[in-house]
Parts: structure tokens; C-alpha cells; sequence
């Protein structure tokens, strides 16, 4: 099981801002193409990973338990 | 009363604290940068502005961003504060406080700390415009993804 952080558009198109779901021992880009597949009304073409808190590429290997966030552009300051 | 370098709050910044969080008896200089909410943007008029940010993520870069500072300017100190939720025109969004022995390493210190911020914090902004709301999508360019996402012409006129 993990945790899926959504955050601004991706939040509000989704409607949660949480997800926990039986995916593990994935890499974060199949993560990507499974979010694409389940939720056809986004893209996370350009938008970068997290995992634990830490910036992830698409190859990191995602472990049960670990908390995988989806950080669009930001905008801060 | 806290005592952490890096904060985000849902509340008015206090200005002097921050401040305060970076005075030191080796300090010749501080420079505060005060970010603020804007109400013209080109031909569109800003009414309010919401911030989200993802917290603890944003704490660890801000600690790194202070690892940064520290490594090009060894005798710089930094605190920063970032406002998340409903800020109206004028509001402070973000303050970033460096002190330093000489005022130049605490100007340059301070505007690398918020051309970082824009990099790689996770916070984000939606407008309130009088016709609309938007997510700001692009980290540099503030360009908004009107869908949420890039096109390709934005991504081209982007990165």
C-alpha cells in the first residue's frame, strides 16, 4: 500500500487530496501511467515526483508504505 | 514564540520575527525581502490569492536552501516564512531574512534564496481573477496552465 499526494489542479480535478492505494514495488513512472489511466483528465506529463519528501525520477522504485507526492509547477515566493 | 529557522503558517507573518530569528552579534547587515500579493498582473486584475504548499517538503528545502547559502557564503544566516491559505491584495506571501558581516553577501544571500524558493519549494498559487480562477503553473515564467497542464506551446515559451 502507499500513499499518493495531490496538490493545486491535481487536487481539485481528483477531488482528494490523498490516495492510498495496493501499489508497490513500482517505479514512479508506472505510477504515472496507472494515475493517467485511472484519472484520463490528467497529465503528469510535466509535473515532478516526490517520494518521501525527496524530489524522485521516474525510475525510483516505489516500496510499500512510502508516501509518493505529485508536485505540479509551483509557484510559490 | 518559535524558535525554527523555516516555517510555513496559515496566519499574517510577523515580519520582526523573522527578523529577529537571524540577528547575531557577527552581523553587519540583514536584508529582509517581503513578498506581497499583487493586484495587476499585465491586463489581469488579481481579487485574492489562495497559496498551498506541502509542508514538510517545503521545510526540507528550505533547509536546503540554507545548506546552499552556507556553502557560497559561509557566514550567512537565513530564516524564511511562507503564508499558505486566503491572502487579499498587499498581504505578505513570503519573508526572507539574511544577516551576513557585509551587506553584499546579505543582498545576494537573500535573492538566491528566493529565485530558490521559486525553483524547487513545493507551494503553489491559484489566482482569483474577476472572470476566473487559475492554478500558476510555471516555476519562472508564473506562465498559468489554463487546463492544468502545459500545452505545447507553453512548454516551448517555458523551460
Amino acid at each position: 500500500m502507499i500513499n499518493i499526494l495531490l496538490f493545486a489542479h491535481l487536487q481539485e480535478i481528483i477531488g482528494e487530496p490523498k490516495l492510498t492505494v495496493e501499489l508497490s514495488d513500482r517505479t514512479v513512472g508506472q505510477i504515472k501511467a496507472w494515475m493517467e489511466s485511472q484519472y484520463p483528465q490528467i497529465s503528469l506529463q510535466h509535473v515532478m515526483t516526490a517520494v518521501n519528501e525527496e524530489f524522485a525520477t521516474d525510475s525510483t522504485v516505489i516500496k510499500t508504505g512510502d508516501t509518493i507526492a505529485f508536485i505540479p509547477p509551483i509557484s510559490g515566493g | 514564540m518559535t524558535t525554527s529557522l523555516f516555517e510555513i503558517i496559515d496566519k499574517p507573518i510577523d515580519v520582526e520575527e523573522v527578523r529577529q530569528k537571524v540577528t547575531s552579534r557577527n552581523a553587519g547587515a540583514i536584508t529582509v525581502f517581503i513578498g506581497t500579493v499583487r493586484e495587476m498582473t499585465k491586463e489581469k486584475k488579481t481579487l485574492h490569492l489562495e497559496y498551498q504548499a506541502y509542508p514538510p517538503m517545503a521545510i526540507k528545502m528550505f533547509e536546503q536552501i540554507s545548506k546552499e547559502i552556507q556553502e557560497r557564503w559561509p557566514e550567512a544566516k537565513v530564516a524564511i516564512t511562507h503564508r499558505v491559505g486566503h491572502l487579499e491584495i498587499s498581504d505578505i506571501a513570503v519573508v526572507i531574512a539574511v544577516s551576513s558581516p557585509h551587506r553584499k553577501m546579505a543582498y545576494a544571500a537573500n535573492e538566491f534564496a528566493i529565485d530558490r524558493i521559486k525553483q524547487i519549494v513545493p507551494i503553489w498559487k491559484k489566482e482569483y481573477w474577476e472572470d476566473g480562477t487559475e492554478w500558476i503553473g510555471d516555476q519562472l515564467e508564473n506562465v498559468p496552465y489554463p487546463k492544468g497542464n502545459p500545452t505545447i506551446s507553453e512548454e516551448d515559451f517555458g523551460d
